[in-house]
């Protein structure tokens, strides 16, 4: 792994990060000795089969989650402190959006929690919504856009809290292929455009390549890193460049942690 | 205008079926009066003229469906608001404390309901008052709040609004509890992501998401309600009111006007049933709600 010249500030440092949950018949180790750097900037993808803990440890950055043992900073503090200060702007499996809000009403809901003032709310839901492609679409109710749109629309909630930091859960999982390439575009392109940090959790090897500049490979039970694979393909990645021999050869690497990591007893 | 007719179909179904039970009813039920009568004077009698004389009785077991419909004819229409045989003027006075407790009972639910939501000592010692509250029968403790207050010196429409609140607060406090309950995980996090006070939680989030509920619960609340008032204008001494309707039928053997009171206290708790059902529509529309699935 290639040493990069200028040290850039961690914005996520983890060490020897321990999570438990105590259920009725015996404790799930959920998280186990996880130690992990994220720069700022940087687009890291937590991968791995399900169970492994990759949204849980999203879940511990976002302090949705409290660890039992180990320590985890955020922009220099607790998660807590971070999630107190907005930090992050966290995208669900689901779009989450509220049902009885319209698109820019539910754009907006962060903005009025922070108490900004409406012109201001304005100007970020009809930015963020222009950035994400749903210009036009700010009266509709989120059941009268397909699934697709109704992820951008959480998307652009997220980024109108402008965080310095993305957490993205699974985001597109729930989508179909097409529509799942599109947004990795999109994505991609406002990553590039805006180089805000991004860790994104996903279990699709294509998608998590193609998107990130670090792969964190997890295995579970206990839930585990099993593998970090720095991935920098560029900025410019069109779509075909998953054909492309590096391309290959990183997936084949993740594809391989993924298999050594697994176990296959159950 | 399809969607009306099809509407009517079943519900005048419905109603002719009743009809025809009830007047079979009305000839079984006051056919011994008139046996009784021919007998009494020695004359002899058939069905044939049984059965016509078993629905135009001064004061029959059962009244027949017209001689109600003649009633409630004979002291809506043509009676003026004002006088106090007027069933219009009756039903307004129950109508307006049924209203009234409606309101207190509903603010009251969700009041309840909230406190018990944010609160754990308020869910685990709150909620088997409530409960226990709606086992003692409202026959027995009516009087009671009416005289207590009437001592106190507060008369008029607020005790009876009393006892409708009473009844009124329970399926608003229930429903509301579990509407309050009803957000899903990931939209009760994204408020914590942002940082939300529990104000703004409830405010945002948890009282929209509540609103289908509360409307389901507020239809049995103001049934509930009418029924409160009704029942607390039975100790006052039937001075006024649909139920001191009743029970001024009920002392003078008047059953055709019992039955009148009973119908037009069935019509207005359809109305008002109905009145609750439309504003939920409204504000449904007004959130976004799917027409099919409003």
């Amino acid at each position: 792994m290639l040493m990069k010249a200028e040290t850039k500030p961690a914005v996520i440092e983890a060490s020897g990060l321990d999570l438990v949950f105590q259920t009725a018949d015996s404790p799930v180790h959920a998280l186990s000795d996880i130690n992990l750097s994220v720069e700022k900037g940087e687009f890291v993808s937590l991968i791995g089969p399900s169970g492994c803990g990759k949204t849980t440890l999203l879940r511990v950055i976002a302090d949705l989650e409290k660890p039992t043992g180990g320590s985890i900073s955020v922009n220099g503090m607790s998660p807590e402190e971070a999630r107190l200060s907005r930090a992050y702007g966290y995208v669900f499996q689901a779009a989450a959006l509220y049902p009885w809000r319209t698109i820019e009403k539910n754009v907006a809901l962060p903005l009025e929690i922070m108490g900004l003032s409406n012109a201001e709310q304005q100007e970020r839901v009809s930015r963020n919504l222009e950035l994400v492609n749903l210009a036009g679409f700010e009266r509709k109710f989120p059941w009268q856009l397909s699934g697709g749109m109704q992820q951008r629309a959480s998307i652009a909630r997220a980024l109108a809290v402008e965080p310095d930091m993305l957490l993205m859960d699974e985001p597109f999982g729930a989508l179909d292929e097409i529509v799942r390439d599109h947004l990795n575009e999109q994505l991609l392109k406002l990553w590039v455009e805006t180089r805000k940090t991004v860790v994104f959790v996903t279990h699709s090897i294509p998608e998590a390549v193609f998107l990130s500049t670090k792969i964190v490979v997890m295995s579970p039970r206990p839930g585990r890193i099993h593998d970090v694979i720095d991935c920098d393909l560029g900025d410019e990645r069109p779509l075909d460049i998953r054909e492309a021999p590096e391309f290959l050869k990183i997936a084949h690497r993740v594809r391989d942690g993924l298999r050594a990591g697994h176990s296959y007893d159950d | 205008m399809t969607k009306t007719r099809s509407a009517l179909v079943p519900v005048m179904t419905i109603i002719s079926l009743i009809m025809v039970i009830w007047y079979g009813c009305v000839v079984l039920l006051n056919a011994q009066f008139e046996w009784d009568q021919a007998e009494r004077i020695g004359k002899e009698t058939s069905w044939s003229q049984v059965i016509p004389a078993t629905m135009k009785q001064e004061r029959p077991v059962l009244p027949a469906p017209h001689q109600v419909g003649q009633e409630i004819w004979k002291t809506t229409v043509e009676k003026k608001i004002s006088s106090k045989r007027s069933l219009i003027y009756h039903a307004s006075i129950t109508i307006s404390a049924t209203l009234l407790g409606f309101l207190m009972g509903t603010a009251l639910g969700i009041l309840l309901a909230v406190g018990i939501v944010h609160s754990r000592v308020l869910d685990k010692s709150m909620m088997p008052w409530i409960i226990t509250s709606q086992t003692i029968p409202i026959l027995a403790i009516a009087p009671m709040i009416i005289v207590v207050l009437n001592s106190v010196g507060v008369t008029g429409l607020f005790p009876k609004a009393v006892i409708s609140t009473y009844l009124s607060f329970f399926p608003v406090a229930v429903g509301m509890v579990k509407g309050l309950r009803s957000p899903e995980a990931m939209h009760l996090d994204l408020m914590k992501t942002y940082n939300a006070s529990s104000a703004e939680t409830l405010w945002k989030l948890r009282l929209p998401a509540s609103v289908p509920f509360l409307f389901t619960s507020m239809k049995v609340a103001i049934a509930a309600s009418l029924v409160g008032a009704i029942v607390g204008e039975l100790p006052t001494g039937a001075v006024a009111g649909l139920g001191a309707r009743l029970l001024a039928g009920s002392y003078y053997g008047q059953t055709v006007q019992i039955w009148s009171a009973l119908v037009v206290a069935a019509i207005v708790a359809g109305l008002l049933v109905t009145f609750i059902g439309i504003i939920g529509k409204r504000v449904n529309a007004r959130m976004g709600v799917k027409e099919e699935l409003a």
